[in-house]
């Protein structure tokens, strides 16, 4: 069977995950490659869960992705990689910001915000259930660029490394998806969350 | 040329291509993009109508005057639009007539999950359903095509794994279709019953016209693979079988209704086990079984929610497709779910954590304003569909004479033009005493901040006349309207108490735009720490710019957006705009 590759991207509304899979899909595209790219709209953008799911190579056909079957998992807050880990085959690859976003049930104590989520991921990948874990603070990474809005594309500099993709490839997509005044910035970050691993 | 695009841009792209003159919907996820979109052609001119059914009757108008149309909607929307349609159905068109629905298998963003083929049966009129973009472009093509060769409105049924995914589509070039003359021919179009009788004559025959056509066309394809299973899909679904048994002998059916009985029973004759796969409704099933074929379909896949391909694997292979161990985050505890909420500096706010604090009965609406229901605020009774917050709430106070005094509406500006009026106009008549909340936050913001006639602009920009929602309630008979700022907080309070109790309809316009609207520089809001005694009454708020950490309460300044709600929550004066500490 044609190998596909299977990416589940996802964060908080806001956090600019579509962007994210939008440059991802550019560079896919610019590889000839067949691709569906699947989003939840809707309810979801206020300030919700965001998931979107990326699958790529010689045919698709599902758009979205089931559980254990992801190859990579970015997510551009820690509760939300630890949420949508599940997808994640055994073995695969989560690159993920840990940044922490209080969801409202913790921010009215309803609920706790998980205290050991980085030590808890760093284990699975000790015992090789992670095949590859990389994890920055991709906020902290884009305000050094001077632009926190380009988390997103910090942290994309990560699964850059990990993909088999060159990198420049990402740079001619970030050119083509990102405004031309964002852009400057954006690269930085890029590179940035690219060597930042 | 390739390119990736949803299926929503998809259904826009096809509808330009095909020389579509005219298009109209009101927005409504998964479908809100298909117009966005088609209102970037300028040779088509595209409008965001008050309401579905509006829609739909002005499309009706523009394809009986010849022209290219197509009309948008979720599914929901269809129930709002089903009288045109039903009679529609009788007219037939002159120019092609696309009608979009987008329906939301696992609700995604809807208040329901209503399967929208049945509407295709119960109108009597063609349906298509694509399996990605490049069928979505290609099916409107064939569907206004269809449309003109069997005079009849066409339906094409997209949903939310549709019209938000995307997929490679090749692009061509518009081809202009002119407007076909107008000839008035009343016998045709006047339905009234000396009319209608013979129409519906005319409906029934061009149904086994269109059932011949169902045999025949394209849209519906025999794929022979091995064949010990063999399976009936359309839509995503199709997507979905291919995924989990790429083995297997597969019917498309691109034309859902009416089905193709020949092909049906070619292909049950072809394979040993049959299998009907289809999300909602057992529609296939139902009308396969009929025709004395045995086939699986509902005794195995769920009739709510989304079917994927693990489970079609498991239960048609008798394995899941991957077998792997889940990756479990914590094995003891769930990880704490992140709800939508309201945003920071939202206007809904402080009107639900008044309603809350007054302990009213508050008769809701959708909207954003929904998420009013949610923790911590949780203050709405209840919520049916557009416009049932006016009505029901005449109804609460009817149906118990002990809530009188009691029941709030609260209804939004899109939604009190999409259907509020009138159920404001059925309180004034009645006699009703509801106190009406109008949260006019001057945009249509859930579906993503689409324009309506309270807004001055046009989907495609052009300034118009900007309704007066004041001046339409007090036209409407409601003698008591006041408007009131939502960020003023004591206004607001006194205004709502003095207005529940009104011995008569009462109207409240709370005003504020948007807050994701306003791009003006921002002053968060901070706290003094000296002066916080940690009481958390702020944190009924529900704003997620606040936060409590041990003792204290915290802003986070970059989400907060200095609405200074908070701050006149606040009984100890420690919240205070930044800024303004030393005033
Ligand atoms: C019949 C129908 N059409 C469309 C929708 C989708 N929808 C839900 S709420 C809404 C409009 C909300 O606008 P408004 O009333 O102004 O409230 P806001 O979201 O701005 O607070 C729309 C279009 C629906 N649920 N039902």
């Amino acid at each position: 069977m044609p190998k596909t590759t299977s990416i589940v991207m996802g964060g908080v509304g806001g956090q600019g995950i579509v962007l994210a899979s939008k440059i991802l899909a550019q560079v896919i595209q610019d590889h000839q490659l067949e691709l569906k790219v699947s989003e939840i709209h809707g309810m979801a953008q206020r300030g919700g869960s965001v998931l979107t799911f990326v699958r790529y190579g010689t045919a698709v056909h599902a758009p979205l992705i089931e559980q254990r079957q992801a190859d990579y998992l970015f997510a551009l807050e820690k509760l939300e990689a630890w949420r949508l880990l599940p997808y994640l085959r055994t073995g695969g690859t989560l690159v993920c910001s840990t940044q922490e976003i209080k969801p409202m049930p913790v921010i009215i104590g309803q609920q706790q915000y998980p205290p050991q989520i980085i030590p808890a991921l760093e284990a699975l990948a000790a015992d090789g259930t992670l095949g590859n874990f990389l994890a920055i603070n991709a906020l902290e990474v884009a305000c050094a660029c001077g632009q926190p809005k380009a988390a997103n594309v910090a942290l994309l500099g990560v699964l850059a490394r990990t993909l088999e993709f060159p990198v420049d490839s990402f740079l001619h997509a970030l050119a083509a998806v990102v405004p031309e005044r964002f852009l400057a910035a954006n690269r930085e970050a890029f590179l940035a969350g690219f060597h930042a691993v | 040329m390739k390119k990736l695009l949803s299926g929503n841009e998809a259904i826009a792209r096809g509808a330009y291509e095909a020389g579509v003159h005219f298009a109209a919907a009101y927005p409504g996820t998964p479908s809100t993009e298909i117009l966005e979109n088609l209102a970037a052609y300028e040779e088509i001119e595209a409008q965001w109508s008050t309401n579905e059914k509006v829609a739909l009757e002005v499309g009706i108008g523009a394809a009986l005057a010849g022209a290219r149309v197509l009309v948008a909607m979720k599914h929901v929307g269809l129930n709002v639009a089903a009288d045109p349609l039903m009679t529609f159905s009788y007219l037939g068109v002159n120019g092609g007539f696309l009608l979009v629905t987008a329906d939301d298998p696992g609700m995604h963003s809807s208040q329901n999950e209503q399967d929208s083929r049945q509407y295709a049966r119960f109108a009597k009129l063609p349906m298509l359903e694509p399996s990605d973009s490049q069928e979505a472009k290609d099916f409107v093509q064939e569907a206004l095509r269809v449309s003109e060769e069997f005079d009849t409105p066409v339906l094409l049924r997209s949903s939310t794994r549709i019209s938000h995914a995307q997929s490679l589509v090749e692009v061509g070039e518009r081809r202009e279709v002119s407007i076909r003359p107008y000839s008035k021919d009343a016998a045709k179009r006047v339905a009234m019953p000396a009319n209608s009788r013979r129409r519906h004559v005319v409906v029934e025959e061009r149904l086994q016209r269109l059932r011949q056509y169902a045999e025949e066309t394209a849209l519906n394809r025999l794929e022979w693979r091995r064949r010990e299973i063999g399976v009936i899909c359309a839509g995503i679904s199709y997507q979905q079988v291919r995924e989990a048994l790429p083995e297997a002998s597969i019917l498309k059916l691109g034309l859902v209704y009416p089905l193709p009985v020949q092909l049906l029973q070619e292909f049950a004759a072809g394979v040993d086990k049959l299998y009907v796969v289809e999300e909602l409704d057992p529609f296939f099933e139902k009308q396969i079984k009929a025709l004395g074929i045995a086939v699986k379909g509902k005794e195995l896949f769920p009739l709510t929610g989304e079917i994927f391909p693990n489970l079609i694997a498991e239960k048609i292979l008798g394995k899941p497709l991957t077998v792997p161990p889940v990756i479990k985050a914590d094995s003891e505890e769930p990880p704490p779910v992140r709800p939508p909420v309201l945003c920071p500096g939202c206007p809904h706010r402080s009107v639900f954590y008044l309603l809350r604090k007054q302990k009213l009965l508050v008769s809701g609406d959708i909207g954003c304003y929904t998420l009013g229901a949610s923790a911590p605020l949780e203050a709405m009774d209840s919520c049916i569909c557009m416009g049932a917050g006016i009505s029901a709430g005449l109804g609460y106070e009817k149906g118990n004479p002990e809530l009188k005094g009691k029941v709030v509406s609260v209804i939004g500006d899109s939604t009190f033009f999409h259907s509020g009026m009138t159920g404001l106009a059925d309180v004034v008549y009645n006699r009703g005493t509801t106190l009406t909340l109008i949260l006019d936050n001057r945009i249509t913001a859930m579906t993503g901040h689409q324009d309506h006639p309270g807004t001055g602009r046009t989907l495609q920009g052009q300034p118009t006349v900007a309704l007066d929602i004041g001046a339409i309630c007090r036209a409407l008979g409601v003698q008591r309207v006041q408007e009131v700022d939502a960020y003023d907080l004591a206004a607001l309070e006194a205004v709502i108490r003095e207005e529940a109790a009104a011995p008569e309809p009462s109207v409240v316009i709370v005003r504020r735009a948007c807050a994701l609207l306003d791009k003006s520089a921002k002053t968060a809001c901070c706290i003094d720490e000296e002066q916080c005694s940690g009481c958390g009454l702020c944190m009924q708020l529900g704003c997620p710019a606040l936060a409590r950490e041990g003792r204290r309460i915290v802003i986070d300044a970059a989400l907060c957006v200095g609405c200074g709600v908070c701050v006149q929550v606040c009984k100890f004066g420690a919240i205070m705009k930044a800024g303004e500490e030393d005033a």
